[in-house]
């Protein structure tokens, strides 16, 4: 069975590798800054005992205040799950730092997010639009979108 | 004297006859040899995770019919597992082992569909497809007999399922099992050592296990490169921990391999089938859930183990009656993203097994 890691050790072990971070857990999800994402993911990727080798799951979630772009990771090697977490406040100019460079699975999730919900993915080597066309008006899956 | 050659830019699709849908590819030629690759999806896009923030949680079920029509009911089951984890939902005993009869119906009659395509891109022209389809029908002749319909079922329910078993179900799929497995027997004997088959398949397509996984790969794309994940063992949803099945994998990561994996991962679906019905309890087939089921605030990701690969429902609510947001992950779509990796340098007859061989369907990858 896949044991979800506690979030506040996960937490605390990524706060040690990156002293200084703003990170903190929130319910089973480990909260990180938007720019620091991809560094963090390098780092879950590679640290002993944790080596989250498979993104499960990428997606994002407009709750009006702010985005949350939502990580959902796996080990296959040591069968065990975490969430991750990251939240942009700006609405006009969201930015995350793209994962696509830790696992290529990122590559059409992201551009997903950032065609439907309007994030950018600094460092996506080819971030445009998958599922609506070029020139689209807006961003679908935002709650103000009408 | 050298020969100046020009690169080709070919599209295949939106309408092709190997892209059972409309996806497109733009693919870049020397001759007959691949060079680049893009895929270009969306055309099926339909909105459904932003249809489904304005309905009911139960409404969304017939919408999740519409994603990969192959296997309507592998996405209800996906669907309902999100929500009861999110709800805190308890599903009845007979409800669960009707839901897993079902899922592994599904997955017959999709893997069915899948190897039937794949002979169809090899060249054999709708020949074995129509064996498949001969069985296929068989299956879907329960479903109707359960669901009254032939492919969108909407036959699960958050909290069980909408009817119980009519009493000539259980003696018809008795009878299935023993057709199903002198037909899987069948096309092993007429394909697996077929000449040309393998001719074709063989080391084409090669996928390694460090890509499969970097790359998000699931299902019997993931399993075919040798990594041993089947999420009804890693991480078992409903009462896929109560049954002996083995979870087959292989070595070559070709489209050979997909193939094979495909046709083992059918007879171990009957193995499950027959467990489930020997113990199949009497009882309620749906819990007691509200019509209007309002889940606590939060989120939750449910994923199963759908044919073509790891299904996943991220849902999340604010307390009232509709989805405040849902998050379909598509298999197939992120079984793609290796797609250039795979075809460079392959002639474009093989482009098109190989996309065969990753058995995609566009309802579900468009959304």
């Amino acid at each position: 069975m896949t044991v979800a890691l506690k979030s506040e050790q996960t937490a605390s072990q990524i706060a040690a590798a990156f002293p200084g971070a703003d990170v903190k857990a929130d319910g089973p999800a480990v909260v990180v800054a938007p720019d620091m994402v991809n560094k963090v993911c390098a780092f879950l990727k590679s640290a002993p005992g944790l080596e989250f080798d498979y993104l499960q799951n990428l997606t994002s979630t407009d709750y009006l205040d702010y985005f949350e772009v939502v990580y959902h990771l796996t080990s296959l090697k040591h069968n065990h799950s975490m969430v991750l977490k990251t939240r942009c406040f700006d609405r006009n100019n969201a930015e995350v730092a793209s994962v696509t460079g830790v696992w290529r699975g990122a590559d059409f999730q992201e551009r997903e997010v950032y065609d439907l919900m309007g994030i950018k993915f600094t460092g996506h080597p080819n971030l445009k639009r998958i599922l609506l066309w070029e020139g689209f008006p807006g961003h679908p899956l935002r709650r103000d979108y009408l | 004297m050298s020969l100046r050659t020009q690169e080709l830019l070919l599209n295949v699709g939106p309408q092709h006859p190997s892209t059972h849908g409309v996806a497109r590819f733009r693919v870049w030629l020397d001759g007959e040899v691949v060079t680049n690759l893009e895929l270009v999806v969306g055309y099926l896009h339909r909105g459904i995770e932003k249809l489904a923030e304005t309905r009911t949680y139960t409404q969304v079920i017939p919408l999740t019919d519409r994603l990969d029509y192959l296997c309507s009911m592998s996405n209800n089951l996906a669907y309902c597992t999100a929500v009861e984890k999110l709800a805190g939902v308890k599903v009845p005993e007979r409800a669960e082992y009707i839901r897993v009869i079902m899922a592994e119906l599904q997955r017959i009659a999709s893997h069915l569909m899948s190897v039937g395509f794949l002979l169809n891109e090899l060249g054999a022209y709708y020949t074995p497809i129509i064996y498949c389809f001969r069985d296929r029908e068989k299956i879907v002749d329960l479903f109707e007999m359960v669901s009254g319909q032939r492919m969108m079922y909407t036959y699960l329910r958050i909290g069980g399922v909408s009817q119980d078993l009519p009493e000539e179900f259980i003696p018809a799929l008795k009878r299935l099992i023993v057709d199903l497995r002198k037909a899987i027997e069948e096309y092993e004997a007429l394909l697996s050592g077929n000449e040309i088959l393998i001719a074709r398949m063989k080391g084409v397509g090669v996928l390694s296990p460090e890509l499969a996984i970097n790359s998000s790969a699931s299902g019997p794309v993931l399993r075919a490169s040798g990594i041993k994940w089947d999420i009804r063992r890693a991480e078992p949803y409903s009462i896929y921990d109560r049954f002996k099945f083995e979870i087959p994998t292989a070595n070559n990561g070709d489209c050979y391999d997909r193939y094979w994996v495909r046709i083992e991962e059918m007879k171990q679906s009957l193995n499950i089938i027959e467990q489930a019905l020997k113990d199949l309890p009497a009882g309620e087939i749906c819990a007691k859930v509200p019509a209007l089921i309002r889940p606590p605030r939060g989120e939750a990701y449910g994923h199963i183990e759908a044919p073509r690969g790891d299904l996943g429902f991220y849902i999340v609510s604010d307390g009232s009656i509709a989805p405040y947001r849902v998050h379909i992950k598509p298999p197939t779509l992120i079984n793609l993203t290796t797609m250039k990796d795979l075809c460079v340098g392959w002639k474009l007859a093989d482009f098109i097994v190989i996309f065969g061989s990753i058995d995609v369907v566009l309802g579900e990858m468009d959304r």
